[in-house]
């Protein structure tokens, strides 16, 4: 069973949902990123979503796109993110990670010869913004054969009729937008995410994260009564952005951990 | 379900010239060969599919047409005339040159022709709002000018170095009624721009139509603005059998994103006896800063489609440098790429220094003042045209009016040969 199915599992039995946290790779630098990645698992992060950085992140709302460009100008790479991923797999076997970002790294790397190496290091699934079912098939059967989950997108415009197309691909768990916009703006409202939540589980059995727009421990429990998992990208990035150059760049986007994950664990379903 | 397989994407180009025609691409899912494509997030998808079929079905219409032809007739001053530049001819000292004349479109611009195509798309589809991007202000002028006419919202991207370097099309957009934004991100360039313009359009998916500038972005815009765009080269055609009782022997336009070329090329595209030159911006020269993706970038994907692009061995998309705004974009229309790789068209490459020669050039002999983009043009026409027969008939696209590059001219003198008067 992968380390995903196992998490879900788990988190099943023990009546709650799960706290996905995302980090873009070598924000604000290599050293500082692996410190706080390696302690987002104590912090009370279930999943985490490794943001692999770009030149150009289309989807993504200005706490995210300087992630990016401060993870560049440190030296990240793809290289990189996988060597991260490496060294936090030496002290931690459990904790899921799923590497999140846009498609042309990937191109560039080879998505087959990416796929064995994402595996090789301790990945266990891939989320490509701008990769639709339309276009999958290049990476999927890739990341199928290394046993790496192909974690599907689905928005608000996400009809009836489309769902099963996009959800033909998914594994894993789904991952649902809940707004129509980019990380870190708007965020949408309970009633919206249930109704959308109830949906996509009429399309599916796999576990169902929402993500963009959860900042708040309150707002990620109302989230975590509904969903398997709910995501916190933004907020935690802003959190390492407010704090560069002092001690504080550690610390504060784990204390946001920690309360984070206090609202979703108090909300048993 | 059916999905893309790079095999048989290739397999489905070779077949694509095995029936000896290069203008039958794309296939149903958007590819060029390999390239091209719809690398969107899934916000945008039902969108882009909604544009297809609403494009197929106005294809089809025969009113959605007509109202096209008068616009460009009435309202655009199509067409515009093939003219015999005499001075050009005999300077340069061989081939028999004409200019195809998109500076003299309403705007100034061949922009104008695949706006009011879109315009009256995004209407048919009940759209009120429209965006687009912008580089030069060319597109972002005819974006404004079609807003205007047709009563729609309009917010134009513009890289914040480019609102710099093309303050008259910044305020004639602004005079239009379009609210211009500055994108501060990256090298604030038409790349930035479009990074821009897709964010706002997952935003306001619902009542927004994003109106692209040129041959690139996911399918179906590629083929619809070359559709719109090929105007150009179904002009020039008549023309030139009504003015010199034959085809031409070559077309050379410029190359940004493409669609000036793509137009003027793509109805010549199965007459092999037509050599067809496109000319990207080779920048400070192509071992330094540049933005010639296809002599000096490899396939990636971005902005919706697969294409070549200037990256680094991580994939990470380089900045592109040009004197000339609209052709500052590390990418290329997809249709270009696979031509590239099919053989059908020849590209090169000019230089800032080499394009601001030629602006001058044309400006003095012909009276005819270029844009910095269509001087990449003039200027690689007058490298080859010497080695040419006086009965070598060239058709060069003047794709735009240079009036809004008059104070980056003067820079550029000023370094070159002024010493600081200008």
């Amino acid at each position: 069973m992968s380390r995903i199915e196992t998490r879900f599992q788990d988190l099943k039995a023990e009546g709650r949902a799960a706290l996905v946290t995302f980090i873009t790779a070598g924000d604000p630098d290599i050293a500082t990123c692996q410190s706080i990645l390696d302690r987002l698992p104590a912090a009370g992060a279930d999943l985490i979503e490794l943001g692999m950085p770009f030149t150009d992140p289309m989807a993504d709302g200005p706490s995210i796109q300087l992630a990016a460009q401060r993870a560049l100008a440190a030296g990240a790479s793809l290289a990189a993110t996988l060597e991260m991923v490496a060294a936090f797999r030496k002290t931690d076997n459990s904790t899921p990670i799923v590497l999140m970002g846009y498609y042309n790294p990937i191109h560039t790397w080879g998505a087959e010869r990416f796929a064995v190496d994402a595996a090789r290091a301790g990945v266990d699934g891939l989320v490509i913004v701008d990769l639709p079912p339309e276009e999958a098939d290049e990476l999927v059967p890739h990341l199928r054969a290394v046993g790496l989950d192909f974690i599907v997108l689905t928005t608000p415009t996400t009809d009836d009729v489309r769902l099963p197309a996009v959800l033909a691909n998914a594994s894993g768990f789904v991952y649902y937008v809940s707004i129509a916009g980019v990380t870190g703006t708007a965020s949408a409202s309970e009633s919206a995410i249930e109704e959308a939540v109830s949906r996509i589980r009429r399309h599916t059995s796999l576990p169902i994260c929402v993500g963009f727009g959860i900042r708040t421990p309150a707002q990620a429990a109302g989230v975590a009564r509904l969903a398997e998992g709910a995501v916190v990208g933004s907020a935690i990035v802003q959190a390492i952005a407010d704090t560069i150059g002092t001690p504080a760049t550690v610390t504060a986007p784990l204390a946001l951990v920690e309360e984070l994950a206090a609202g979703v664990r108090a909300a048993r379903r | 379900m059916l999905y893309w397989h790079p095999f048989t994407a290739q397999a489905h180009g070779k077949l694509m010239q095995s029936l000896n025609t290069y203008r039958a691409g794309p296939d149903e899912r958007g590819h060029f060969g390999i390239f091209g494509g719809r690398y969107v997030a899934e916000t945008l998808m039902p969108l882009i599919l909604d544009v297809e079929r609403s494009y197929a079905a106005a294809k089809a219409d025969p009113a959605f047409e007509a109202e096209f032809r008068q616009l460009l007739a009435q309202y655009v001053g199509r067409p515009n005339p093939l003219y015999h530049a005499r001075r050009l001819t005999e300077a340069f000292g061989g081939a028999k040159i004409f200019l195809k004349r998109e500076d003299l479109n309403h705007t100034g611009a061949h922009k104008i022709n695949n706006c009011i195509g879109q315009i009256l798309l995004a209407r048919r589809m009940g759209k009120k709002r429209i965006i687009a991007e912008t580089g030069a202000g060319q597109h972002g002028v005819a974006t404004a000018t079609v807003c205007a006419l047709f009563g729609m919202d309009c917010v134009i991207y513009m890289g914040a170095t480019d609102i710099e370097r093309q303050q008259p099309n910044v305020y004639r957009m602004k005079l239009l009624g379009a609210e211009v934004r500055p994108v501060q991100s990256g090298a604030a360039t038409l790349k930035d721009a479009m990074n821009d313009a897709l964010r706002d359009w997952v935003t306001n998916v619902h009542d927004t139509y994003y109106l692209i500038g040129t041959v690139a972005g996911p399918h179906p815009y590629p083929a619809m603005v070359r559709d719109f765009q090929s105007v150009i080269g179904d002009e020039v055609r008549a023309q030139i059998l009504a003015q010199e009782g034959r085809l031409p022997d070559s077309l050379v336009a410029c190359i940004g994103g493409g669609s000036n070329a793509m137009g003027l090329f793509h109805p010549f595209l199965d007459e092999t006896g037509v050599r067809i030159i496109g000319v990207e911006a080779a920048g400070h020269g192509l071992d330094k800063a540049h933005a010639a993706s296809l002599s000096g970038g490899r396939p990636g994907v971005l902005h919706g489609n697969r294409t070549y692009l200037l990256q680094d061995n991580d994939g990470q998309i380089a900045e592109a440098h040009s004197i000339s705004a609209g052709l500052d974009y590390p990418g290329i229309g997809p249709e270009h790429a696979w031509l590239h790789e099919t053989g059908r068209v020849e590209y090169v490459s000019v230089t800032d220094t080499e394009a601001v020669e030629a602006f001058q050039r044309c400006t003095r002999l012909e009276g005819i003042i270029p844009a910095l983009e269509s001087s990449h043009a003039i200027a690689y026409a007058g490298k080859i045209a010497a080695s040419l027969p006086a009965d070598h008939l060239m058709v060069i696209s003047l794709s735009g009016r240079g009036d809004k590059d008059v104070a980056t001219i003067a820079r550029a003198l000023g370094d070159i040969h002024l010493g600081g008067l200008v």
